[in-house]
């Protein structure tokens, strides 16, 4: 029997050794904050890219979740993967530069952008903040939620807010297109976040359209993301002071 | 007194399986962010209304786990103050180390983003834990003490299957919870064929660890069936052996059918909790028949192997029933 108690010791220590050797936080990949720009853009020969992005295909219908898990949920909470609007227009695409600024740097707003978490879901859905600048994240609910990022070249993060109106801060550090937003707590809530280095990007509206405006003059890839759909890119010139307006994509369900 | 606590120790455990079961088949181990607090409160101070979603199963598994440490700690100074085989309060202290160190482990797992090897170490060491509590239960209990009736069972073939069958079971959970923490649980998404075939026409890491499992389950039966059928056949006299055999036949099927409808039912959390608690009651089952096969192997100064037909100790030789087994007398040792 001693020697079974004796081996039982040893499966805890080893228990105890597998749990000490692993779970080392994933480190940041490097990216030193914005300086000035390099090549400074003459603001008289900037140009813009706008068009539209539509869905081809009967999306599936967005139906109401169950939320009755916390009865602080009473708002009608719909999925939000696939939002559309008249003529096929697909909103919540983010759209961005992906490459054509060459080694330019641009200067980080020092201007949060605002995550907020109302009627238990997050709002918006989508968006798009630069690397270094921060992002503000809110509880207007009144019940608890956790805030749970799970990117793959920044680092993961969860920070409970418990307490309706409170603030904090988060500050990604490399670029990464796009970084997943969960709340553990209402197992429903996702966002989605596009990290860069520059400021060239928007996100679709109800209409689907978008603007990347103040581009210098270039051959730009321009990506389309959607979170369920995938990405797609487009290679687009844009010569001095010259307004792109046709620019579309469309995506398939 | 002193056995029943134990056995309520070791029931109070298996309910803390099935709580931890339910965190992680509804998703909810990083709903609190924060260890060993809740949302900044002293756990036991966190308010019941602000248990929503998944910090209900999360922050419920929490308070378990600490009562059922609690539970333990004083189990193990029971077992000091009263114990007088040394072995016994050596598993007590063994346990309470075992529940502190799961405790550190389910902390570790929250705090770093629930990395597999951390979160399969802490669902291991939940079965040890579990089978450390019913081990001293076992050992407390009055028929244990005392011997059991009749001619003690000494029989190297049931020691050898039992012990093996023992050994497999909680390999297969080992591997049952490598695939619930890699995310591999539907990674085959029909059953009882794999995509159609009988084996997998396509082979990736999950799709191999859920096919491990499936594997491993078929060993399994077929160990837990060479094992409660020899005990039918030749000890179906010993109740200490034949009850947990019939057990573990019930267990058996219920467990398979448990693991079937996990796949089948796209992993509803309910039945997948209950096809871990399942596999920990079969495992501690197929213990307490392993243990009692080896009973007499136990038996120490002043205390009998086995018992007499009027319960008291036995004054006569060593008599030693057999079955292909070694010589081994039910002698006192220490």
């Amino acid at each position: 029997m001693a020697a079974i108690v004796k081996n039982l010791s040893v499966i805890l220590v080893l228990a105890l050794a597998t749990a000490c050797g692993g779970g080392q936080e994933k480190q940041d990949a490097a990216s030193t904050p914005a300086a000035p720009a390099a090549v400074p853009i003459d603001p008289a020969t900037v140009g813009s890219i706008s068009g539209r992005i539509t869905l081809e295909g009967t999306p599936p219908k967005a139906d109401r979740i169950k939320t009755t898990s916390d009865p602080n949920c009473m708002a009608p909470v719909f999925t939000e993967s696939f939002v559309t609007g008249d003529k096929g227009a697909l909103q919540n695409v983010f759209v961005y530069v992906k490459d054509g600024l060459g080694n330019r740097t641009f200067p980080v707003p020092t201007e949060p952008v605002v995550l907020e978490q109302k009627n238990c879901t997050y709002v918006p859905h989508v968006l798009g903040v630069m690397a270094g600048q921060p992002v503000e994240l809110r509880n207007s609910d009144p019940t608890l939620h956790n805030i749970h990022a799970v990117p793959e070249a920044n680092r993961e993060f969860n920070m409970g807010q418990p307490i309706q109106g409170m603030k904090q801060q988060h500050i990604f550090s490399a670029k990464e297109v796009m970084v997943p937003f969960k709340c553990d707590v209402h197992r429903w809530m996702s966002a989605f976040v596009g990290v860069l280095d520059h400021p060239f990007y928007a996100v679709t509206s109800k209409d689907g359209s978008f603007e990347l405006k103040g581009l210098p003059p270039g051959t730009y890839t321009i990506e389309a993301v959607h979170e369920k759909l995938g990405r797609q890119t487009q290679t687009v010139t844009v010569e001095p002071k010259e307004t792109k307006s046709d620019v579309s994509f469309m995506f398939k369900v | 007194m002193l056995f029943l606590y134990a056995v309520i120790v070791a029931a109070s455990t298996a309910v803390l399986i099935f709580a931890g079961g339910m965190v992680t088949s509804t998703g909810s181990g990083l709903s609190v962010p924060d260890w060993p607090n809740t949302y900044g409160w002293f756990m036991w101070t966190f308010p019941l209304e602000k248990m929503v979603g998944g910090i209900f199963y999360e922050h419920t598994h929490r308070l378990i786990a600490s009562t059922v440490g609690f539970l333990i700690l004083v189990l193990a100074v029971w077992l000091w103050r009263a114990e007088p085989r040394a072995w016994v309060r050596r598993l007590g202290y063994i346990a309470l180390a075992a529940v502190v160190t799961q405790g550190i482990l389910g902390g570790i797992t929250v705090l770093w983003y629930l990395p597999d090897p951390i979160s399969i170490a802490h669902a291991s060491l939940a079965e040890i834990v579990f089978c450390l509590t019913a081990t001293i239960a076992l050992v407390q209990s009055p028929a244990w003490k005392r011997g059991y009736r009749g001619t003690p069972v000494d029989d190297a073939v049931l020691n050898r299957v039992a012990a093996t069958t023992t050994a497999l079971i909680y390999l297969q959970i080992l591997i049952g919870a490598t695939m619930r923490h890699t995310d591999a649980g539907l990674a085959i998404p029909d059953f009882p064929y794999a995509f159609g075939h009988v084996l997998p026409p396509q082979w990736d890491p999950k799709i191999a660890i859920h096919f491990a499992h499936r594997v491993g389950a078929l060993v399994v039966t077929c160990f837990l069936l060479a094992t409660t059928g020899h005990v039918l056949y030749h000890h179906r006299s010993r109740r200490e052996l034949v009850w947990p055999s019939a057990i573990l036949l019930c267990l058996l099927p219920l467990q398979i059918t448990l693991g079937a409808l996990t796949v089948l039912t796209g992993k509803h959390y309910i039945i997948n909790s209950l096809h871990v608690v399942t596999g920990a009651s079969v495992l501690v089952t197929s213990l307490v028949l392993t243990l009692r096969a080896f009973r007499v192997r136990f038996a120490e100064s002043g205390v009998p192997a086995y018992a007499t037909a009027g319960g008291g100790p036995s004054k006569g030789g060593p008599h030693v029933s057999k079955v292909n087994g070694g010589p081994h007398t039910s002698e006192a040792r220490a």
